[in-house]
């Protein structure tokens, strides 16, 4: 199936165009997930994708699926009651980086903690775009934000290593440049049977972009292909020469860390009701 | 056949759940209401259920909110500090029109408060504790075996109406243990259901309704897909950004519960047919009421009362009926006075309303409200 | 083979033409793209694959 025709399928009538910016990554991180969930050959009807609030979260509006738009910060939970009350649908959540990392980064570390079956695509764009260019977590140290006038003093989270500490199984990262890679990633994730997280590299060019001169779209386009270095290529890479790419703004892309040891939530779960199903404790 | 058993009411409220067909709880640890989640804990799984202790009283009732919408009859439960923290979803779930069941067993706040007295001082937060013109449905059992019934109760107006429905407990409720009959199963208790679409999927609008004002809400993987959001929608379900959509989303929730007080609203009359001076009481306040009246009659003095088992909507027309009866009212309830104001504006000075607020951690004694009824008396 | 655009759809963000290897689109004054060197096309589909917009599209 052509793009033009799985945009045919998979986005409900008449919902086009979308509200995102000119030049927002957020409408090539949404043409992933559908492409990628065409690939698995999955049922619409099997699919939920569930949002908090943010330019991010509307995606949820646009997809024809069984969809929430829920509240800020708040997807993750929404996403694990649907999941536990109904293990056999797939459950995605649309989250930007406030809304995931900020209101809701107590949820998402519990979300991977319990390593639930639900797959998170973070569209990070570093910035609050809906309210306007507020700096968030994911903001980098020394960027200016409407909230920021003289540039941020904070460190941004290392979302991808802080996921994985959480207990997250599946990790990963991509960018809107690279969106074949993108793609298969988001595909993977949903394929991974238990809690599994893709950073999507996005770029928000109407606040970001202006705030710190990061010139057209296509520019910060560009700046995704310059900085995104392929695992392999990461890994082969000494100490060294990784602090000196981290200290240049570069950044590994790929499956950062799988590991199918640990028990799905909702599997795990199955194994309580037997167990006082037959009466023991 | 049935059981005779000695519950507490949080006990008594699980069974009800399980019952009414809750299959899942998401819940979150905080005295007095912990007895909730411990025992739904125990038993969901037994039935098939699910129970989750999520990471904090927000996720708890989102999680709920998520296990509504794939389908579950769904519990969350709390006491007055979680209960500020889930009002943030409470306002998610009236926009959304998400059946769900919040048991508040209210204990003394403000913030911690007094851990883990009785309280009714949620009263007024539970009609308006969420952001915005909103329409919700809360009970108020009083004995044990009334928190059974009243959370069936509870399920069937929340399925009916598409409304969340607070069960509020306090303490005095919550923790007391009585005497309660229970069937031996639950097999033949009917479980409320919510209407479903009848159109095919391709034609669902899914917040199109017919006179009853409350749309069909088919589960998630049903076939049925449709598009939840805390925005101002209209009956597509779809963002709108019209004065007219916000107007007649409001209008339709408010008319969906007020249009069927009769339905909703249950008041209990004790005492009432020849009474002089009425007690309005709700929840556990309303134990003392029982012995007081009995000996203010042991007296000669008439007195009655009026239990409001539906605390919200506001029995209206049952206590704008008493006042016109009666020479006085006084309103007995745990706190220093939030139920007696939404009496004193539907009396609208018919008769005098005076106020017997109990707020010093204790349930009132008789003695002492028997006291309070002579003063208001003037005997 | 040719270009489909869905000016409805497009907000001149010029991303596909950053990227069009062979200067086929440009950004026209009213912030649409449009094609203007149409027999240059190799139906590469980067334009396709990298617009935020779903408003342009190779068909073959």
């Amino acid at each position: 199936m052509s793009y033009a025709e799985l945009t045919e399928k998979y986005f409900r009538p008449g919902r086009l165009p979308h509200i995102w910016c000119p030049g927002c990554g957020h409408g090539i991180t949404t043409g992933a997930i559908i492409k990628a969930i065409d690939g698995l050959g999955l049922d619409k009807n099997d699919v939920a994708v569930v949002s908090g609030i943010g330019c991010s979260s509307r995606a949820s509006g646009y997809l024809d699926f069984n969809t929430v738009h829920s509240a800020h910060g708040r997807a993750l939970p929404v996403a694990t009651g649907v999941k536990l009350a109904n293990p056999e649908l797939n459950v995605i959540v649309c989250t930007g980086d406030g809304d995931c990392t900020a209101i809701g980064g107590n949820h998402l570390i519990h979300a991977a903690r319990r390593n639930i079956n639900v797959t998170v695509v973070l569209f990070n764009n570093n910035i609050y775009g809906m309210t306007g260019g507020q700096y968030s977590p994911m903001t980098p140290t020394g960027s200016k934000a409407s909230t920021a006038p003289y540039r941020t003093i904070e460190q941004p989270f290392n979302i991808t290593d802080l996921v994985q500490a959480a207990g997250a199984t599946f990790v990963a990262r991509g960018t809107t440049f690279h969106t074949a890679q993108l793609v298969d990633l988001i595909k993977k994730g949903i394929q991974h049977d238990g809690f599994s997280f893709i950073e999507v590299v996005s770029a928000c060019p109407t606040s970001f972009g202006r705030a710190n001169k990061c010139g057209s779209p296509g520019d910060m386009m560009k700046w995704q292909r310059d900085h995104a270095v392929m695992k392999l290529a990461w890994d082969k890479m000494d100490a060294e020469k990784q602090a000196e790419a981290k200290a240049a703004g570069k950044f590994p892309i790929g499956v950062l860390f799988e590991t199918n040891a640990i028990k799905e939530y909702t599997k795990a779960y199955d194994e309580v009701i037997a167990i006082a199903q037959g009466g023991k404790k | 056949m049935s059981r005779i058993l000695l519950l507490q009411g949080n006990q008594a409220v699980v069974e009800g759940a399980i019952a009414a067909g809750c299959r899942f709880f998401g819940g979150y640890p905080i005295t007095p209401s912990t007895e909730v989640a411990e025992l739904l804990a125990e038993k969901l799984p037994q039935v098939g259920g699910k129970f989750i202790q999520m990471e904090d009283e927000i996720a708890s009732i989102g999680a709920c909110i998520g296990a509504s919408l794939a389908g579950k009859k769904a519990m969350t439960a709390t006491s007055g500090p979680g209960f500020s923290l889930k009002q943030e979803l409470l306002g998610l779930a009236c926009a959304s029109e998400i059946p769900l069941v919040l048991v508040n067993v209210q204990r003394v706040g403000p913030s911690t408060g007094q851990p883990t007295s009785p309280s009714q001082g949620d009263v007024m937060q539970a009609r308006w504790g969420t952001h915005g013109d909103h329409w919700i449905i809360a009970l108020a059992p009083t004995t044990v075996p009334e928190c059974f019934t009243l959370t069936q109760r509870a399920y069937e107006l929340s399925e009916k109406y598409r409304v969340p429905v607070i069960m509020l407990m306090d303490e005095v409720v919550g923790h007391m243990r009585e005497r309660i009959d229970l069937p031996d199963s639950y097999e033949d208790i009917a479980q409320p259901m919510r209407k479903q679409p009848t159109c095919a999927p391709e034609e669902f609008k899914a917040y199109a309704t017919d006179e009853s004002l409350v749309p069909a809400m088919p589960a998630f993987g049903s076939g049925y897909r449709w598009h939840v959001t805390g925005l101002v929608h209209d009956e597509t379900g779809f963002p709108k950004g019209t004065g007219a959509a916000t107007v007649a989303q409001t209008d339709r929730q408010y008319h969906k519960i007020y249009d069927n007080l009769e339905d909703i609203v249950e008041v209990e009359e004790y005492k009432l047919d020849d009474a002089e001076f009425a007690i309005i009481a709700f929840g556990g306040a309303a134990r003392t009421a029982y012995d007081a009246i009995d000996a203010a009659r042991a007296e000669g003095l008439k007195v009655g009362m009026l239990r409001c088992i539906t605390v919200w909507p506001f029995p209206e027309q049952q206590v704008k009926t008493l006042a016109s009866k009666v020479q006085g009212i006084m309103v007995h309830e745990l706190n220093r006075g939030q139920y007696v104001t939404e009496v004193e504006r539907v009396v609208a000075g018919v008769c005098p309303v005076t106020l017997f607020g109990k707020y010093d951690n204790e349930p009132a004694t008789p003695e002492e409200m028997l006291a309070e009824i002579k003063k208001a008396m003037g005997k | 083979m040719s270009l489909k655009i869905i000016t409805k759809r497009c907000k001149g963000c010029g991303i596909c033409a950053t990227f069009c290897p062979k200067q086929v689109l440009a950004v026209s004054e009213i912030e649409k793209i449009e094609v203007v060197n149409e027999e240059a096309c190799i139906n590469c589909g980067q334009c396709e694959m990298r617009c935020p917009d779903y408003a342009i599209f190779v068909e073959k």
